[in-house]
């Protein structure tokens, strides 16, 4: 086990090494530099040179990828070219906002999926099947901005109610604070739901044609303890892979929902970074979503041999 | 086929959205009853009748013609991103199942990285790089959406890797090349089949979802997802039809694409067939 954790952590090196060559080269590759931008907003240097080597911007690209790659070690992102910020203190305080969301509607994803589901695996190709399944891919199949946008517009309408515009955190109020983030995690919710839904079903059809599952129904167990106590523990592992495999497109949502319900969250950072070329802020954000995700589905991988003593590491 | 039918009716209903959307997209000049991209100032924002069936946008233009015209643009965007998608993921997949060792290890790696990022924020990042254009969306959408799929054909050419014909052509001499064109490409061609179908919806999903964002396919281009994203959404209020029905669109349009794609799957995969306990 500890020379798989071992061998496992080893392997993040390059592909974190990767994800940093990735962010530096291709965020220099946007057409639109941050000079000429700069320049053209006033309260700026006049000079483009100057401003470049203000910038760091004028020495090669080897050299301020390895500068990068020296400070990022240390724990420093850079500042941002704009507000002169540190960028991860931007994103530590942005963070929270976007975890919460994202784990709401993780939750929200798993209170959908799991039990449609299993309905739908035990009871395959009834009706009951059938609405389940289209209700699951129905919530899949309808953009999240468009479900939000006319949630927004009807609940205007029909109760005069709009989405407060000043984010509440939750220490402060949580009452408030979930009352605002409920909605948008419900929309991010539905379109995660339909995937771990698909999978829960397959893996119980899978799992029903299972020896054990055909010994415990010939014991004469009652439909309720089959399912429970074969059958679901059974199915579970693969669901979790799918979760985390979701993680990644979790956190894209996060991104349309925060700028139609006004968080201030980490998406609406990077779009406003995307707009304004701020380097920095675009890597870092970039960097600490992919090691994220890259780090918890480790998490999820090495979590399996406690969920089933089956799987062994070598 | 009546039996097929039977047994699968979601993916017979996925079926029949896609076959309807096919015949849109190649009749819509003749099934449009206007100009989709003709401005008429005098009819703007004109609520659904029996002139306009969809009503009209803020411009004057029809919305039934531009849903209709919408579909080319849809099935265009959504077949060409598949195909780069699927040809990359294919070439990728093979080479590192078939060949396996350094080179499997060193394109695994790349493919863990891609999927790190979330996938909205490599197409944004994509977009922001080419810029605009109906070309630039369905190569952004193409290249996003290859990490995920070379590792389902991967593992597919994993598990036919090893059976036993491929050792016996293996043993009479047969080339690399030969292996991969005759055996190893038509036995991976149901998940290939059912990731192409499943990635055909993801690609309309998402290039609404860029259009929200303003990377989208710019106008007058009739996408679905620039009519509901862009001006749909300013004029929600005084004219919702505007975003309505390109909404519905599109949702009839992945909803037909996923079921048929999951009936694909679930007839191609034997081991889920009915016939438990």
């Amino acid at each position: 086990m500890s020379r798989y954790v071992l061998r496992r952590l080893l392997l993040l090196v390059p592909t974190l090494a990767l994800i940093t060559v990735l962010v530096f080269s291709i965020i220099r590759l946007l057409p639109g530099d941050i000079v000429t931008l700069m320049m053209s907003e006033q309260g700026y240097a006049g000079d483009k040179a100057k401003l470049e080597q203000m910038l760091g911007l004028d020495k090669p690209f080897y050299w301020q990828y390895a500068t990068y790659v020296g400070k990022v070690l240390q724990g420093d992102l850079g500042v941002s070219f704009w507000t002169k910020e540190p960028v991860l203190d931007e994103i530590l305080r942005r963070l929270p906002v976007s975890l919460e969301l994202a784990v709401l509607a993780m939750f929200f994803g798993l209170v959908i999926a799991l039990p449609a589901g299993i309905v739908s695996g035990i009871r395959q190709d009834t009706w009951l099947d059938y609405v389940v399944r289209s209700s699951a891919i129905g919530g899949l199949s309808v953009p999240g901005f468009w479900i939000a946008t006319v949630v927004i517009v009807g609940a205007s309408i029909w109760w005069q109610w709009v989405p407060p515009m000043r984010y509440t955190p939750l220490t402060r109020d949580p009452v408030r604070n979930l009352s605002q983030l409920v909605l948008p995690a419900i929309i991010l919710g539905l379109a995660l739901s339909a995937s771990i839904m698909r999978m829960t079903r397959s893996m119980v059809l899978e799992v029903l044609r299972e020896d054990y599952v055909r010994t415990a129904w010939a014991k004469g167990l009652p439909e309720r303890l089959v399912v429970a106590r074969h059958v679901l523990k059974n199915a579970m592992i693969p669901v979790v892979t799918v979760m985390g495999l979701q993680l990644s497109a979790l956190l894209g949502g996060t991104v349309i929902m925060e700028s139609i319900f006004v968080l201030p969250g980490m998406g609406k950072f990077l779009l406003d970074a995307i707009t304004w070329r701020d380097y920095p802020v675009i890597q870092g954000i970039n960097l600490f979503l992919a090691t994220g995700v890259i780090l918890l589905n480790l998490l999820i991988d090495l979590i399996y041999g406690f969920l089933d003593p089956r799987i062994r590491y070598g | 086929m009546f039996r097929l039918i039977r047994s699968k009716p979601l993916g017979a209903l996925g079926g029949v959205l896609i076959l309807v959307l096919v015949v849109t997209a190649l009749l819509a000049p003749v099934l449009a009853p206007y100009d989709p991209i003709k401005v008429n100032s005098r009819e703007r924002l004109q609520a659904p009748s029996l002139n306009h069936l969809l009503g009209t946008d803020d411009f004057g233009r029809d919305i039934l013609s531009r849903v209709i015209h919408g579909a080319r643009i849809s099935m265009l965007l959504g077949l060409g991103a598949v195909a780069i998608s699927t040809l990359l993921a294919v070439i990728i997949g093979i080479v590192s199942g078939y060949y396996g060792g350094r080179i499997d290890i060193v394109l695994q790696r790349c493919i863990d990285t891609l999927m790190a990022f979330p996938g909205l924020v490599v197409l944004l990042t994509i977009m922001a790089m080419l810029g605009q254009g109906l070309g630039n969306v369905i190569l952004a959408l193409g290249i996003g959406g290859t990490a995920g799929n070379a590792r389902i054909i991967r593992s597919a050419v994993l598990a036919v890797r090893e059976n036993q014909y491929i050792e016996v052509a293996r043993a009479t001499g047969c080339q690399d090349w030969r292996i991969i064109t005759r055996h190893i490409l038509p036995n991976i061609a149901a998940p290939i089949m059912v990731v192409a179908t499943l990635g055909l919806g993801v690609a309309v999903l998402a290039e609404s979802a860029l259009s929200f964002l303003g990377f989208g396919v710019p106008p007058p281009t009739p996408s679905w997802g620039a009519m509901l994203s862009g001006s749909g959404r300013t004029y929600m209020i005084q004219a919702p039809w505007m975003a309505v029905f390109p909404g519905i669109a599109i949702s009839l349009a992945v909803f037909g694409f996923n079921m048929l794609g999951d009936a694909l799957r679930d007839v191609l995969d034997p081991k889920l067939r009915k016939g438990h306990q």
